[in-house]
């Protein structure tokens, strides 16, 4: 019996992290590549260098998609707190028709595919009269972040002590002092996750903003089209800096989020 | 306005804020404005644009904004051989059904060994966070290292190579639908183990033991509480997953075969790019909605079924 105990048990264990090493190795082979001093990705690697990493910042056109994509993530992600917070307290203090549909709809991008909503969008803004480019693609992302911002959010206010908001309306505070000197200190740290984790999405996202950009370059689009076209070794050295930024993103982001109030 | 049996004190007070419910209710909802105006410029109105797209056709010039289900004829008749719209949709949905599976058959043990064979909850944590942060590396570094591990100079074939399996490199392995699977696997795992994991993570722990005290042996008790109870979490993954690699046109066109691995979403952009087709294109994304919307209501149906059978309400969301 415990002989037969073990037998499973092990089994399930190195499944288990097999599992752990088939989603981890491709990136492994990413970043080790990102030192190969040779300009070809064959195996075994040519010899050890930095030269990439070095190279990258002498692209002008990477360095520029990279801002783009900053300053896209950084609207996006304020608009979809400065809309989505506000809107996570009302749902949360009142009940109306239509709440639980309001809350399938906003998370409708994440689940949906992103060509759907990448060319719905592009659909609209061409009746609408709305150019492709930056403005365009911020308005898409703030669209899909709504669907992470406001579902997190909602649901810490939900976790929070109800009696906290009654206690502070007994002693006399207003709503709006009730808000910012009671509610909003205690759901800070998921809104900064919520935040993080947005950005991080949104430097990543290629399907809406495929649709969207027109000539404006984000920096996913423009390593897409590194991969195709003239190949260069720099896509490895990019990847391995976004992988270790955005894993410290989530990193932060997921204890923001975990945070005991 | 205000009833006249009001006490005193309670009219002394700010009276927007704390006297009248009705005014609360209406501050409050205020708030959600914003949101509700932005869903429905920026989310619902394009949805239905593009369902209106698909009912209007491409003209020499202009797009002609008159009714018609031409493009929706032309999806379903139009082609021949396998390069047929409709052939090329049940292809992809065959593919979203193969990357579904086998993401659920690797997320599973993994799910399964974090939650009842670690007991530290530290090193439980730290196995999660490591399980579910492939989420967020870079969809194009996951796609694009597919090629490094399967390419003909690839480590795969040098390895095969090296240990003699083979001759000569595979081509085979990369720029067909096999590397095209892989790859969205890769991706979808995570998806897949995320909510599996938080499904099996609120088992009563004490139910398992009970079936073990009461005599239910390991693969008793496994099928008969542990599955049953984590199936709500397997079914939203794979509804994930699946809905996903159904939209994926980016896998199949950095990875697949020069035609053969061309899916259902790859047509859509073509449309949309240079095939300059926009209702057309429109009308196969409103199939490709259709097919993602019913499997997730089915879905959604059956989980709501496994969910009753959970004691604590089933609550399985993400």
């Amino acid at each position: 019996m415990i002989k037969k105990k073990s037998l499973s048990s092990g089994l399930i264990i190195t499944l288990g992290i097999l599992v752990l090493v088939f989603l981890y190795f491709p990136v492994a082979v990413v970043f080790i590549y990102s030192f190969n001093s040779d300009t070809i990705n064959s195996f075994p690697m040519g010899g050890f260098s930095f030269k990439w990493y070095g190279s990258l910042f002498q692209n002008r056109e990477l360095m520029t998609s990279l801002l783009n994509s900053l300053k896209v993530a950084l609207a996006g992600t304020a608009i979809a707190v400065i809309v989505g917070v506000p809107a996570a307290y009302g749902m949360h203090r009142v009940h109306f028709p239509g709440k639980q549909l309001l809350n399938r709809i906003v998370i409708l991008p994440m689940m949906l595919p992103g060509v759907i909503t990448g060319i719905a969008i592009l659909a609209f803004i061409q009746e609408a009269g709305i150019r492709q480019g930056m403005g365009a693609v911020i308005l898409g992302h703030a669209t899909f972040l709504l669907g992470t911002v406001l579902p997190q959010v909602y649901t810490r206010l939900r976790q929070l002590d109800k009696s906290l908001e009654e206690a502070a309306t007994d002693l006399g505070a207003t709503e709006v002092q009730t808000f910012f000197q009671v509610v909003l200190p205690n759901i800070k740290t998921s809104i900064i996750g919520a935040a993080l984790l947005s950005v991080t999405l949104s430097m990543d996202e290629i399907p809406v903003t495929y649709f969207l950009n027109g000539t404006f370059t984000t920096l996913p689009i423009k390593i897409l089209g590194m991969t195709r076209n003239n190949f260069s070794p720099e896509v490895n050295a990019i990847c391995s800096i976004i992988l270790i930024l955005s894993v410290a993103a989530i990193v932060a982001s997921v204890a923001m989020n975990k945070k005991e109030v | 306005m205000k009833k006249p049996k009001a006490p005193k004190a309670a009219a002394a007070k700010p009276r927007f804020f704390t006297s009248s419910v009705s005014a609360r209710r209406f501050l409050f909802r205020g708030l959600l404005v914003p949101m509700v105006i932005w869903l429905l410029l920026f989310l619902i109105i394009p949805y239905l644009q593009l369902l209106l797209y698909s009912f209007w056709t491409n003209g020499k010039f202009t797009i002609q904004h008159v009714l018609t289900l031409e493009n929706y004829m032309k999806f379903f008749t139009s082609g021949t051989g396998t390069n047929r719209p409709v052939l090329v949709l049940l292809d992809t949905l065959r593919i979203a059904v193969i990357v579904t599976v086998i993401a659920i058959i690797l997320s599973y043990p993994l799910a399964y060994f974090i939650n009842f064979k670690v007991q530290s909850p530290r090193a439980k944590q730290s196995l999660y966070m490591l399980a579910i942060i492939p989420l967020w590396i870079s969809y194009v570094m996951r796609a694009y290292s597919w090629r490094l591990i399967l390419g003909s100079s690839g480590i795969l074939n040098a390895l095969l190579l090296w240990l003699g399996v083979i001759h000569e490199p595979l081509n085979v392995l990369l720029y067909s639908d096999v590397s095209v699977i892989i790859a969205m696997v890769h991706i979808y795992t995570p998806y897949v183990l995320m909510p599996m994991y938080t499904a099996m993570e609120q088992i009563p722990r004490n139910l398992v033991e009970a079936s073990k005290d009461l005599g239910g042996g390991k693969i008793f008790t496994f099928f008969r509480v542990v599955f049953p109870l984590s199936l709500p979490g397997v079914i939203t993954g794979a509804t994930y997953a699946f809905a996903l690699s159904m939209g994926d046109f980016l896998a199949p066109s950095l990875l697949g075969g020069a035609t053969s691995s061309t899916k259902i979403a790859n047509i859509v952009q073509q449309q949309f790019g240079t095939s300059n087709n926009w209702p057309y294109g429109a009308a196969i994304a409103v199939v490709i909605f259709l097919v993602v919307i019913s499997v997730l209501a089915v879905a959604g149906k059956i989980e709501k079924h496994f969910s009753k059978l959970d004691p604590e309400g089933g609550k399985t969301a993400v």
